[in-house]
């Protein structure tokens, strides 16, 4: 056999030796090709008179780590471009039967009579698992960093190789259920406690142990086409279903907001597929899958948190021409919450830590921060104890700055005063000079005018972390206006040892993120001055797809914060830079019943010592109304927080500020969770069409007020019948 | 259009819906056979003269599938010549029989009918004929499926109804019902359910707790906060209704509606059959109506098909002497009575489900009944019944006293 993604041996018994080795890749993937060479193989297995049995395995680090979503992507295409040609229902037939080919090859290979076993040795994801799920036999390999599991639903997706109906066979509807919906890695003993594979052996023995089973097991077949199989949650229509249907269906909403069409999917597939025979279950997955595959939440999620993500981890905007940065010690300014964070990450990555705070005192309780995670790390077994020992023992706490000698990078997260942060930074380049590379973690500031305060501008960077350091994913890196290449290759270069997704924006008043963030704030401030009830205020956010509702959020980050932006944006911008209404509202909260938001445990909630926080009813008498919410529009709701925030995005994209519609939408999403489903701020606006979405910002500006108006550069767009990611691809070709 | 005039009606009492109820031993046929028997033979009806047999019920699988209605009626002695037909609208199934049986009527098709309903809750079980609407991801998740005991719970949170406001509803519900009783006010409409040898298996209404007071009801635990909170339907009841910031627990066994096993019938005919049969009509079918409301709160379909009617029907609010509005559970008729600031000792005077029951599939018919029966004690005019329906669903029908 011809083969190029695969070694196919047979050994002397007539076992076939499958092993899954890509050419010119570090981990396996399926693509077309891959699918194509499988299916000669089964016809190979199944026909080959001399074959008695197969063993699959792999040629590299691990078993493999899904589709290539690339593929998926170009599948979607392929199907636009077939209904312009030649009509839908031809073109939707064409999609399923190639959605069908994968789940039906391995359909052909669990029935084709003989012995398959998988011996899974590392990471087996995605398809990759849903071809070892159609071996009769899995040995997985003991080792620390193997995983097996269905992680489609993160991106949009199901699983659409028949994983729906085999995991649904396997284990228990409920069980079954939550791993489709939560995509979890899962570690080789709970894979064997779930019944996803059959045994965990040492990694140079699965092999062995997989060629044994298949020569000892000669009329092995898959549990459900035994005559006798039953389901192991039993009928869906019986007293046992439903106990276990209704509440699964609404942990779906409660869970997703029915948002995400994946989610449902899944649900539906198990629902139908386990009232049919495996051929026919499998059929309704592959109509599913490809009605999932060609949805709109699909694509933007599979390019946004997948591709785009992928790129900007690895690096998509940094400067080609600078070398990599030896970051091997780097010197944390300020102990506090965001320092000691920082000094955390940074420690967790492998890099000396010099941590400094005014004393010894207020430092060592920065460092204690890094000792309090990784202890309750152990406590869950997820660390050991000779990990925390060689983490702390990379943090060195002081109040000298003397101690920075010899730091790669300096970042700066003192107090948001322009004299303490001149303070901080003359101390320290005091000790290491002009060159070194320093970033200030300012989260209000603009970058140039700190800069100007520095020995180097040219050498001075915004890295912009989110609270908690430790949980956000995302940093934001401000270019001053004197930044240079250097900066931003060293800026880079850390973020992608601590394991984070840059993004890389231009300085002006709140950068990216906290423009948009605000905007989502001050919608929901707007509401609360119209009388819309609170609750509805914050639910309607979350039914829009945000992770914390716009109240709830402000009370994070303090209302007093608020407070001193409207004065800051007064003073500075002027009188007419700030809504009165809102004005009214903070100050009452804040002047008027010093409400801060949680760090006094008084905000737009109360948090009582024992019970969840519930919303002050105090709000009301500041509001003096309230509107009957049957008479209020949910979607207008939703739709005026997704529009506010999208329509910030686009301004920083015209203005400049962010100059990828890539980093506009993994900083939305990554940054405050800007609704996932959508792809983020500018790939709703895309999704939507711009002609559609100006349509709607006019109608929201007619209702709501002026801050919705599209501007000339969106109502531009859409009469050229433009999209972001267009216009975008276009300039990349054109460089 | 003809009118349909009522003739008589029959129910049978209603026995607690378990293993330890008294009608546990009576099959669901046995229920059916018993409220027509009755009506039959207490009219004495030629079985020739009836046209059709409409039966609700609400679980109409076992024992109770398989058509019920005309099995009941041939278990009834009615002979060949009596066709039936088993119908379900959930929990309004009993009226909406005795509005399919007047509709035919009225249309000039049939000219003597029997409306009624069966459910044996004890023998069958509730939810027993499963169904697309709580389990089918593809209707459930969008149509934000919930338990009525959650929406229900919705309706006190959403329009302000506390645990007191509930409890105190019920504890009247029982003292009208025991007061009814006592005064043998439902006397002439019961057909007890006989055993082989023509001994009484029940002759009242068994749920019954007369001596249930504030304190005895404040020491029961909410019933849904488990499927609420860990089952995800409080939160489905949120992003049904988003203004509500946590569903607040109200509802238990003591202020919700009885589990129990009955049936009942209704007599109905054009005038010119009832002369025919020698049998003077009690009442008038003056309208039905049905909707569809919003399927997440559900149970606030007899404001809208209350709306319904009244218009079809060119009345107004104050036209109605007596409402029977079906106790489900207690908010369904506190938010009946604040939609309508209708004066509460109108509504539901001989108590309701509370107290008494509700088997399902014979419901309304039997309120239907009990309405007949009020407004003839008290010498008033009109009645309007309503129910509300699973799926969200409201129907209403007024009577009318000729």
């Amino acid at each position: 056999m011809n083969l190029t993604n695969f070694r196919f041996e047979t050994d002397a018994e007539g076992v076939a030796l499958v092993t899954w080795d890509m050419p010119g890749r570090s981990m396996n993937v399926i693509n077309n090709e891959v699918v194509g060479e499988l299916g000669r193989i089964v016809d190979k297995i199944a026909s080959g008179e001399a074959i008695k049995g197969a063993v699959f395995t792999s040629g590299k680090d691990g078993f493999a780590a899904g589709a290539d979503l690339t593929m998926l992507e170009t599948a979607g295409h392929e199907y636009a471009r077939r209904a312009k040609a030649e009509g839908k229902e031809a073109a939707m037939r064409a999609f399923v039967d190639g959605v069908r080919q994968y789940p039906l090859i391995l359909r052909r290979l669990e029935t084709c009579g003989k012995p398959v076993a998988a011996a899974i040795n590392g990471v087996c994801m995605g398809g990759g698992f849903e071809l070892a799920l159609a071996c009769h036999y899995r040995i997985v390999a003991d080792l620390d960093k193997a995983r097996v599991g269905l992680p489609e639903i993160k991106v949009g997706l199901f699983p659409g190789g028949g994983g729906t109906q085999r995991i649904a066979r396997l284990m228990p509807t409920p069980e079954a259920l939550q791993m489709l919906l939560k995509g979890d890695h899962i570690r080789p003993a709970a894979a064997r406690k779930m019944g996803l594979v059959h045994e965990v052996a040492p990694a140079d023995q699965i092999v062995a142990l997989a060629e044994a089973w298949v020569k000892a097991n000669p009329s092995a077949k898959a549990p459900w086409d035994d005559p006798t199989f039953k389901l192991p949650s039993g009928k869906v229509f019986s007293p046992q279903g439903m106990m276990i249907w209704p509440p699964a269906n609404a942990i779906c909403r409660r869970e997703t907001y029915d948002n995400y069409p994946a989610a449902r999917a899944i649900l539906t597939s198990v629902f139908e597929g386990l009232q049919l025979p495996m051929d026919l279950g499998l059929a309704v997955e592959a109509k599913h899958f490809a009605n999932i595959l060609l949805s709109k939440e699909a694509a933007a999620m599979i390019r946004s948190l997948f591709l785009s993500m992928g790129e900007l981890n690895k690096g998509a905007r940094r400067p080609a021409n600078v070398p990599p940065t030896n970051l091997r010690k780097i010197g944390v300014l300020g102990a506090g919450l965001m320092g000691a964070g920082i000094g955390y990450v940074s420690a967790s990555a492998g890099l000396e830590v010099v941590l400094i705070d005014r004393d010894q005192e207020s430092a060592d309780k920065g460092k204690a921060y890094s000792d309090k995670i990784v202890s309750s790390q152990i406590a869950k077994g997820r660390a050991k104890t000779a990990d925390k020992e060689a983490l702390l023992a990379r943090i060195r706490a002081t109040a000298d700055y003397s101690e920075l000698k010899g730091c790669d990078l300096i970042i700066e997260a003192v107090f948001e005063d322009r004299a303490v942060k001149a303070e901080a930074t003359r101390k320290a380049q005091a000790v290491v000079g002009p060159d070194v590379v320093f970033a200030s973690n300012t989260s209000t500031l603009p970058i140039s005018s700190l800069a100007a305060s520095s020995l180097n501008p040219e050498r001075f960077i915004g890295v912009h972390f989110f609270s908690p350091v430790e949980k956000m994913m995302l940093t934001e890196i401000i270019m001053g206006e004197k930044t240079d290449a250097k900066a931003l290759a060293t800026a880079m270069d850390y973020v992608r040892a601590i394991k984070k997704t840059p993004i890389v924006v231009n300085d002006c008043r709140g950068f990216y993120v906290n423009r948009c963030v605000g905007n989502y704030m001050v919608e929901a401030h707007a509401m609360v001055m119209e009388g819309v009830p609170p609750p509805m205020i914050e639910n309607a956010a979350k039914m829009a797809g945000m992770p914390v509702g716009p109240l709830a959020l402000n009370d994070e980050v303090g209302i007093d914060l608020s407070w001193k932006i409207l004065q800051a944006a007064k003073n500075d911008l002027g009188a007419n830079a700030v809504d009165p209404a809102q004005e009214k509202l903070i100050e009452a909260m804040v002047v008027g019943h010093g409400r801060l938001g949680r760090k006094n445990g008084k905000g737009f909630y109360d948090y009582p010592a024992n019970g969840p926080k519930s919303l002050w009813p105090g709000l009301a008498s500041i509001v003096g109304k309230q509107l009957d919410p049957d008479t209020l529009s949910v979607k207008d709701l939703k739709d005026r927080y997704l529009f506010t925030v999208a329509i910030e995005a686009a301004r920083c994209l015209f203005e400049g500020i962010v100059t990828d519609p890539r980093e506009a939408d993994v900083g939305s999403i990554l940054g405050f969770g800007y609704a996932p489903y959508t792809g983020g701020a500018i790939s709703f606006i895309d999704g939507m069409g711009l002609k559609a979405f100006v349509a709607r910002a006019k109608a929201l500006a007619a209702k709501y007020g002026p801050r919705f108006e599209p501007g000339d550069k969106l109502t531009a767009m859409a009469e050229r019948g433009e999209t972001f990611y267009g216009i975008y691809g276009e300039k990349q070709k054109a460089a | 259009m003809s009118d349909a005039f009522i003739y008589d009606h029959v129910r049978t009492p209603r026995g607690r819906g378990k293993p330890d109820g008294s009608l546990h031993t009576a099959s669901t046929l046995q229920l059916a056979a018993t409220a027509l028997r009755a009506i039959k033979d207490r009219n004495h009806l030629d079985p020739h003269e009836v046209d059709d047999v409409v039966m609700g019920c609400v679980d109409p699988v076992g024992e109770a599938g398989g058509d019920i209605a005309r099995m009941g009626a041939l278990a009834a002695g009615f002979g060949d010549t009596v066709p039936g037909v088993q119908i379900n609208r959930f929990c309004a199934s009993g009226l909406d029989s005795v509005n399919f049986a007047a509709a035919q009527v009225m249309s000039g098709q049939h000219e003597l009918t029997i409306g009624g309903g069966v459910e044996s809750m004890s023998r069958v079980g509730i939810g027993a004929s499963g169904g697309a609407w709580p389990a089918d991801p593809s209707l459930a998740i969008p149509a934000y499926f919930m338990p009525q005991g959650v929406s229900a719970d919705l309706i006190a949170t959403k329009y302000g109804f506390s645990r007191d406001d509930v409890d105190a509803y019920a504890v009247e519900s029982q003292k009208r019902a025991a007061e009814a009783w006592k005064e043998g006010r439902f006397k002439r409409s019961i057909a007890p359910v006989l055993d082989a040898n023509g001994l009484a298996l029940l002759d009242h209404d068994e749920h019954m707790r007369p001596s249930t007071d504030m304190q005895s009801l404040a020491s029961l635990k909410p019933s849904f906060v488990i499927p609420g909170e860990q089952g995800g339907f409080d939160a489905v009841a949120i992003q049904a209704h988003p203004e509500v910031e946590r569903i607040i627990h109200v509802h238990h066994a003591g202020n919700s509606s009885g589990i129990v096993d009955g049936a009942a019938a209704v007599l109905l005919g054009s005038r010119e059959a009832g002369a025919k049969a020698g049998l003077k009509p009690r009442a008038r079918v003056r309208a039905f109506a049905n909707i569809g409301s919003e399927p997440a709160i559900m149970l606030t379909g007899p404001v809208d098909v209350t709306k319904k009617v009244l218009a079809r029907s060119g009345m107004k609010m104050s036209d109605i002497d007596l409402f029977e509005v079906n106790e489900a559970f207690a908010a369904v008729v506190l938010r009946y009575l604040q939609a309508f600031d209708v004066d509460p000792s109108k509504v539901n005077v001989n108590g309701g489900a509370i107290a008494m029951g509700h088997p399902l599939g014979a419901t309304g018919a039997m309120i239907l009944g009990t309405a007949l029966d009020e407004l003839e004690r008290t010498g008033k005019g009109a009645a309007l019944i309503t129910l509300c329906i699973g799926g969200g669903m409201g129907t209403a029908t007024i009577i009318e006293r000729v």
